[in-house]
């Protein structure tokens, strides 16, 4: 039955985390924002153990045992409706530290999507216990972005079969400093086995921090998100144990079909929904916030008003505030589906789509709307445009994601519509 | 707990009404719009999807159920879907009967309820815009005064469905500083049904200006007697209803510019395959079904018995301008053909253009 009531529990831990972004994120989000290359500690120790003792997976579906209610009744899975929640509330607090959080992120959810149970096992252990641990994900290449299929970073057996030597050039990769060099972490790093295949060559493979070969060269200066590392890492005959690639290893030498670029198009299933609610987390903390400071100095919304009566200023709120509503209802509809296990490809891209045009046009308005205030370095307002901004370009653009939309609405493949 | 899945009852009422206005709607959409008329056999079937009477409870003639917004918006679209016009005209009755449904009091349920349920389709109306660009349902300049225990009303209102043959109208004035709803029948002396009026959209519904002159009406009439209406929770059911048709439509104008585009070849492929086309086409889809998630939301909320003004505000607010965008770029994608009359995507705009103006035009 079509229903909009959220689960307690998820509405508990809101209520948590927007505590979490008042006294903790944004009191520091301007300092981060201006020291671009520091760790902000303050904010990793303190969410660290919750993150732990979810067992680090803050990127990851649910567990696969069947959950019941009080009456012994099977409970529907709210997984990623909690994840949706989770993300939505900490960029609402800053967006920047909530892409600092410890655990297993984009990298996390590669191993989820694409790997056997052993692998989860052996690489997302670590984030259940000791110091704080990160994961990266790194597909993108400096001419490789969008079609992930040119990628040109080589994976190649050595002469015993033990191990796999990985060469090639990533680039911004989220996190990619802390996973790579600065905690005991991994980086999934897309390569590819057989440069003739195109997509069928494509695999993951798990690098460990610290393995000699792969080195962070660069960390990016950001229009946005400042405080999230954002790194270029070399990999230089870099070798890793063969089991570290993910998936079946039987599938790699029987036949390079399948598994590699489809893993990396359901971990974008799992992950673009959640990137779409970051970008709504920002944008509902700049309209918030532009409403309220509004209101503060008399202007008020009113609603259900005969259109000739409203005022300019209203009209772009109600027109903000009701963009903003129907990108949040998609990211619902996504993640919902993904946690009834079912596909959604389509919603997963049309939320993306949807989220990064919002939040972009939401915190843009909002600095219009407030003028020199608005502008002005002395409020967040200005940094949230900033940070906006990027929701719209990585985790596939908006082109990305309309061409995948668009191809599953005309039954296209990507060489009929491309 | 969230879901969107329609429950297997929802589902039902869609599933039949979609197949109505597939096969009875469609087909006489482009005939009904040039000739200005709806064949009555659509209407009688449509009638006998029994949409108005499961929502009014046994006591009152209906099937018994209770009143769900949500229900009502799932069969709005699908009749938007089929023909904006011919589902104006079988909500009409639902424009009398909902308002009574929530603030008559028990003697105006009994009298008038049954009348509209119990029998085959019965012209009853409503009569709530005027004539004139800053029309304002909190500011009506049609008025009520009252005399002792008569109602004098005059005024002036415009696109009133099927005035010509209603028995009733329910006739929304403004008294003192409110908003009220006066129950008028036919007949009653000062009440005029002018000219059939002329849009550029829904031209298959007939919808008329009234004039009222010092039209007397025992108090009796005004809808809720003492306690009276909150005309802003009445709304509420016009907006999602027409948030509901507007998505309808739109989603109608998707898939035949969708169609259209897979098809129609240009530069020796189907122009689908531009992608300034097929990101049309994408932005198109994500459009309908964020103004649907919009619009089963405030739907939601209004069972729920929340105050839902705002959610219902913005579910319309967005479908108007979703509307509008959809079935403008529906007729873009038909390129010149999107322009001829044959095709309907023109239809489609001239109808989505009115979403904007049809405030209190349908009610689930
Ligand atoms: C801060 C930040 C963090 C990031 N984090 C990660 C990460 O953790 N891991 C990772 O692997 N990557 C990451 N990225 C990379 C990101 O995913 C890419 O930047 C993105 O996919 C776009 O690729 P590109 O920058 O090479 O742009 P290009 O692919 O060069 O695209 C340039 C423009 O062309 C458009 N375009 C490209 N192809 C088409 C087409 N077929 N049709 C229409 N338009 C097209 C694009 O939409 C875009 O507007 C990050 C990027 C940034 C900026
Ligand atoms: C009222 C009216 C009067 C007219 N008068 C004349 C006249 O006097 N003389 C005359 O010769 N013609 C006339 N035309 C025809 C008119 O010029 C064509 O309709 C117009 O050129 C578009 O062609 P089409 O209708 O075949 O659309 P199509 O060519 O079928 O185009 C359909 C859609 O696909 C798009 N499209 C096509 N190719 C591409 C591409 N490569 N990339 C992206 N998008 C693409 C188009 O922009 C359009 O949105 C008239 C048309 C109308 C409606």
């Amino acid at each position: 039955m079509i229903d909009f009531e959220i689960p307690t529990p998820i509405k508990r831990q809101v209520q948590f985390i927007t505590m979490l972004g008042e006294q903790v994120m944004r009191p520091v989000a301007r300092y981060y924002d201006e020291h671009e290359s520091e760790r902000p500690w303050d904010y990793i120790n303190l969410i660290w153990p919750t993150i732990r003792d979810r067992g680090g997976r803050s990127f990851s579906v649910e567990d696969g045992t069947e959950k019941t209610d009080k009456e012994g009744k099977p409970r529907p899975r709210i997984g990623y409706l909690m994840l949706a929640h989770v993300v939505e509330a900490l960029s609402w607090g800053d967006a920047g530290l909530y892409l600092c959080t410890p655990g297993g992120a984009l990298g996390g959810a590669a191993v989820d999507a694409t790997g056997t149970p052993e692998q989860k096992e052996r690489f997302l252990k670590r984030f259940g216990e000791g110091e704080p641990k990160w994961a990266a994900m790194a597909m993108t290449e400096p001419h490789a972005g969008s079609d992930t299929a040119a990628i040109r970073t080589t994976a190649r057996l050595s002469e015993d079969g033990k191990e796999w030597i990985l060469n090639g050039e990533k680039i911004f990769v989220t996190g990619g400093l802390m996973a790579a060099k600065e905690s005991r972490g991994f980086v999934v790093v897309w390569a590819t086995v057989d440069p003739s295949a195109g997509r069928a060559g494509m695999k993951p493979f798990v690098v460990e921090a610290g393995t000699p070969g792969m080195t962070v060269t660069k960390l990016e200066h950001k229009h946005g998100i400042r405080v999230s590392d954002t790194a270029a890492i070399v990999f230089n005959d870099c070798r890793i144990p063969y089991d570290n690639i993910l998936g079946s290893p039987e599938v790699v030498k029987g036949d390079t079909e399948h598994k590699g670029f489809k893993g990396a198009m359901k971990t974008f299933d799992a992950t673009r929904p959640l990137v779409a609610a970051s970008a709504l987390g920002i944008a509902r903390a700049s309209l918030e916030f532009t409403v309220s400071y509004l209101k503060d100095r008399g202007v008020k919304v009113r609603y259900g008003v005969a259109p000739h009566l409203q005022t300019a200023v209203e009209r772009d709120l109600i027109h903000m505030e009701m963009q903003h509503r129907a990108g949040w209802l998609l990211v619902l509809k996504a993640v919902t589906k993904m946690d009834a296990g079912q596909e959604n490809a389509l919603e997963a891209s049309m939320a993306k789509v949807k989220a990064g045009q919002v939040a972009t046009y939401v915190s843009q308005k909002a600095v219009e709307l407030l003028g020199p205030e608005g502008y002005s370095c002395k409020l967040l307002v200005e940094k949230w445009m900033r940070d906006a901004r990027i929701n719209d370009i990585y985790e596939g653009t908006g082109q990305i994601n309309r061409l995948i939309v668009a191809r599953r609405l005309l039954g296209y493949t990507s060489r009929e519509l491309r | 707990m969230i879901s969107f899945t329609p429950s297997e009852e929802q589902q039902l009422i869609i599933d039949t009404v979609r197949r109505y206005a597939s096969d009875r709607m469609r087909p006489a959409a482009y005939e009904a719009d040039e000739k200005r008329t709806i064949p009555q056999d659509i209407i009688a079937r449509g009638w006998d999807l029994g949409l108005l009477p499961s929502a009014i409870p046994e006591q009152y003639g209906g099937f018994g159920e209770t009143h769900q917004a949500l229900t009502g918006v799932l069969a709005a679209e699908e009749l938007g879907y089929g023909d904006l016009s011919m589902a104006l005209y079988l909500m009409t009755p639902n424009l009398f009967a909902i308002p009574i449904l929530h603030y008559g009091t028990e003697e105006q349920k009994q009298k008038w309820l049954p009348r509209l349920v119990e029998g085959g389709f019965a012209p009853y109306t409503a009569a709530l815009i005027e004539p004139r660009w800053s029309f304002d349902p909190h500011a009506l300049h049609t008025v009520a005064e009252r005399e002792g225990n008569v109602y004098e009303i005059s005024g002036h209102k415009a696109l009133v469905p099927l005035a010509a043959d209603a028995q009733a109208f329910l006739v929304y004035a403004r008294e003192g500083e409110t908003t009220q709803a006066f129950i008028i029948e036919r007949g009653t002396e000062g009440l005029a049904v002018l000219e059939r009026e002329s849009f550029m959209g829904i031209r298959a519904l007939p919808t008329y200006e009234l004039r009222l002159d010092d039209v007397h009406v025992p108090a009796s009439c005004r809808l809720g007697g003492e306690q009276g209406i909150d005309i802003d929770h009445l709304m509420n059911y016009s907006r999602v209803a027409l948030a509901a048709l507007a998505v309808g439509v739109a989603r109608g104008a998707f898939e035949y510019a969708r169609d259209y585009a897979k098809q129609r070849e240009a530069f020796g492929k189907p122009i689908a395959q531009n992608q300034s086309i097929a990101f049309m086409l994408a932005e198109m889809a994500i459009e309908v079904e964020a103004a649907r998630l919009m619009t089963y939301e405030a739907a939601w909320h209004i069972d729920k018995e929340h105050n839902a003004v705002q959610q219902a505000a913005l579910a319309k607010a967005y479908a108007d301008e979703m509307a509008l965008m959809v079935t403008d770029r529906a007729v873009q994608i038909l390129g010149g053909h999107g322009y001829i009359r044959e095709h309907p995507v023109e239809r489609w705009l001239r109808n989505g253009r009115g979403f904007s103006t049809f405030l209190g035009l349908a009610m689930v």
